[in-house]
């Protein structure tokens, strides 16, 4: 055991620290769409110095940096309080997607206008009747002159509105569930394509509807075997799962770093009650650190994610639902003012128990994967 | 940066783990409460094996391994339900080899290390009397409270059996009647590699208690299932299970920081008390509610776990203490730093 970094990381993070310094990323906007074109910016300022996809092999585009470079990066980042890419959902999971089971021909076009943020992607899993049970999804693609017309509804599609290109997971054939399902990469810019925003509990709109009637994705765009996108699709979740949760981790230890600093501003800082629920707040941050390295280890010794990034997703959840809260218990009577930082995150944080896997779907993964306890069907 | 046990450590991890099975059992916990007595015998095997001595410099007999392998054989024997004569020992012996002066580690460290003159752990209440963990036979306790850690020689106390909430570990009322010798060094340092290996103690209670919830979720039927496909029963485990990792990962963690990175220790430490105490504490409860009725049985080992995470939960500093700490480290909780070890 040794959770020191090896000279060689030091050096890479110094190198990273320097570059940081330098290249300031700036207060990120307010408004949704100001915010996005930010992060779009901030991607291409990444790309060209070469801090695009890190952990991409060289090949394709990346450094071939190791997942614990990617980890350092991931941290660095988020100490420079820099924003996410904006075309995260490609960096994470269509990149890789893309290089694990895609075709030659497929990296060649899609690569490289992911990692430079030009084409953003969007993943088109849940439907309005297939949230957490996936494989309910009736969205259909049926085989036409070179290629699959697809018709039917995705929900909840994040920056589809933004997006070029949608991983996008449809029903191609009647047989059993997980075997009926194809993974396509669908081109946004068409007519058969409708994109409707959706207005979030926050009163943002980071996600949407999309409508598809008609639309066409050629044959060249199916990624992996027609039959077999319930793999494919796994896949993907479990790239957005890995190797975040050091860097999230840290992400929410600075913002209770912000949320002392608030108890004392508001000459709170004798309350032991308040004082207690941060110090275990910054407890339970730290374990989820701590768990997201051993877990890292893992990965990196065995080559894939596990189920144990479940435990990951569950904490990062609780954690930031609990920061919420404890924020407007500080606020007191002023939590009825709608504070742009603290309701906001208050309001943001009830989505991360749902999105990409509720709570309860990573507690039957647990359940069931792990603890090997019998199911429930 | 490598976060898991190399080879050397898993084998330090599997030879505790096999004498601990062969040696001492549940039923044997509870004849060791009951005042009848397995426990000498164990003392006597893991003396034999060398273990008493596992993180006492070589210098005094010890074999001079690191904290991380201390927390290995503590996890182990917690979850064993092991008496502490290993732990107090272990504890009295880092508190004297970090905290005494060289008169007290020339005398006391050789005897630890080869367990032939054993050490055991005590508490110093506000009234002067003392508090001991599994301290008959000792040759030598160390009381620890307000701040001060005290060295006190057999002969120089009187101890009295007293009923002690855990029935694993047999408890000592403590009656000074000689000379004490104080620990005057850095105290709060050797403390807080104590706490940490008594975490780990608690990382083995609740991954026990875990054990135990799983195979009664398997094979335990009502209403014709297995209860463990009910999802009160399964996500009950599965929050069982990210309170025992987060906790192992805490203290392994923080036993690694105490010997590569002391000057963050405090904070490692009391991220690994927190985790550890209300962990365990979390963990064995909610094993005896996955029992049911036959887990509130004074036959089910199911309330000897949730005993053992309340008092070592208690012992030294109190989670409370460490979140005050872990407090005003960022100005909060009031001005007075708040000691941790009561
Ligand atoms: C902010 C946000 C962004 C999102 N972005 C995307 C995106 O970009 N792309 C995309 O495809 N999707 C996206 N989603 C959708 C998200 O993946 C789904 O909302 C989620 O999987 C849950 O599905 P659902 O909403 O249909 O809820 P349901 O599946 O209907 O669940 C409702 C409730 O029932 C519980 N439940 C369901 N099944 C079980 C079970 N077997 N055991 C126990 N409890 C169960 C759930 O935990 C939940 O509490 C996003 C969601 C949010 C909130």
């Amino acid at each position: 055991m040794d959770l020191s970094l090896t000279p060689a990381e030091l050096e890479f993070r110094d190198e990273l620290r320097e570059w940081l310094a330098a290249n300031r990323p700036g207060p990120e906007p307010g408004d949704t769409e100001a915010a996005i074109d930010h992060r779009l910016a901030w991607q291409r300022t990444l790309f060209d110095a070469g801090y695009s996809g890190i952990a991409w092999p060289r090949e394709h585009g990346g450094r071939g940096a190791t997942q614990m470079e990617q980890a350092i990066f991931n941290e660095e980042m988020v100490r420079a309080r820099a924003p996410a890419p904006a075309n995260i959902i490609g960096l994470v999971m269509g990149g890789p997607v893309v290089i694990t089971r895609g075709s030659d021909e497929q990296r060649a076009r899609f690569l490289a206008p992911i990692l430079s943020g030009e084409e953003i992607w969007c993943q088109g899993f849940s439907e309005p009747n297939a949230g957490s049970d996936l494989a309910a999804l009736t969205t259909s693609a049926v085989q036409a002159e070179g290629g699959w017309v697809v018709n039917g509804q995705k929900v909840w599609t994040s920056f589809a509105h933004r997006a070029r290109w949608c991983m996008l997971l449809a029903k191609t054939g009647d047989d059993q569930r997980h075997r009926n399902l194809t993974f396509f990469i669908l081109d946004m810019k068409q007519p058969g394509v409708e994109v409707r925003p959706l207005r979030q509990a926050t009163g943002d709109s980071e996600f949407n509807e999309i409508f598809f009637d008609n639309a066409f994705v050629p044959d060249e765009n199916v990624v992996g075997a027609v039959g077999d996108g319930w793999n494919v699709g796994i896949t993907t979740l479990m790239f957005e799962r890995a190797g975040l949760s050091a860097a999230s981790a840290l992400a929410i230890q600075l913002k209770l770093d912000d949320l002392a600093a608030l108890i004392r501003d508001r000459g709170l800082q004798d309350d032991r009650s308040l004082s207690r629920r941060l110090a275990a707040l910054v407890i339970a941050t730290e374990t989820m650190r701590l768990n997201g390295y051993r877990g890292l280890t893992r990965i990196i010794e065995h080559g894939v994610p596990g189920p144990e990034g479940s435990i990951a997703k569950i904490q990062w959840a609780d954690i930031n639902q609990r920061v919420g809260e404890l924020a407007m218990d500080v606020l007191g009577g002023a939590a009825l003012l709608a504070d742009p930082v603290w309701t906001r995150w208050m309001l943001r944080a009830r989505a991360n128990s749902i999105e990409g896997g509720t709570s309860e779907i990573q507690r039957n993964i647990l359940a069931e994967r792990v603890l090997n306890l019998p199911r429930m069907r | 940066m490598r976060f898991d046990l190399d080879d050397d450590q898993r084998a330090v991890r599997d030879g505790i783990d096999s004498l601990c099975r062969s040696a001492w059992s549940p039923a044997s916990a509870r004849r060791h409460g009951a005042g009848d007595d397995d426990a000498a015998a164990l003392w006597r095997e893991l003396v034999a094996a060398g273990w008493p001595g596992i993180a006492v410099a070589q210098a005094y007999g010890g074999q001079g391994l690191g904290t991380v392998e201390l927390t290995l054989v503590c996890e182990t024997m917690g979850r064993a339900l092991a008496p502490g004569m290993f732990f107090g020992n272990a504890a009295v012996a880092a508190l004297v080899e970090g905290a005494g002066d060289d008169d007290q580690r020339q005398r006391w460290l050789p005897g630890f290390a080869s367990g032939e003159a054993r050490g055991a752990l005590g508490s110093l209440q506000p009234d002067g009397t003392g508090l001991a963990l599994d301290a008959e036979g000792a040759a030598a306790l160390v009381l620890v409270g307000g701040g001060r850690a005290m060295l006190v020689a057999a002969g120089d106390c009187q101890l009295e059996p007293a009923a002690g909430v855990d029935l694993t570990r047999r408890l000592s009322s403590v009656t000074l009647t000689g000379g004490t010798d104080e620990l005057r060094g850095d105290l709060g340092t050797a403390l807080e590699r104590v706490e940490v290996a008594l975490s780990a103690e608690l990382v083995g209670v609740a991954q026990r208690a875990l054990d135990l919830a799983l195979d009664q979720a398997r094979s335990r039927q009502q209403f014709g299932r297995p209860i463990g496909a009910y999802q009160a029963v399964s996500h009950r485990c599965a929050d069982m299970l990210l309170d025992v990792e987060s906790a192992r990962s805490a203290v392994l963690a923080a036993a690694w920081t105490a010997d590569h990175s002391p000057q963050a220790l405090p904070f490692a430490a009391s991220v690994a008390k927190v985790s550890a105490a209300q962990g365990a504490w979390r963990v064995t409860t909610a094993s005896l509610q996955v029992h049911g009725g036959i887990g509130f049985t004074w036959e089910h080992d199911c309330h000897l776990l949730l005993r053992r995470a309340v008092a070592s939960g208690h012992l030294l500093g109190s989670p409370e203490a460490h979140l005050d700490r872990v407090a005003a480290a960022r100005g909060l909780g009031g001005a007075a730093a708040v000691p941790t070890a009561q």
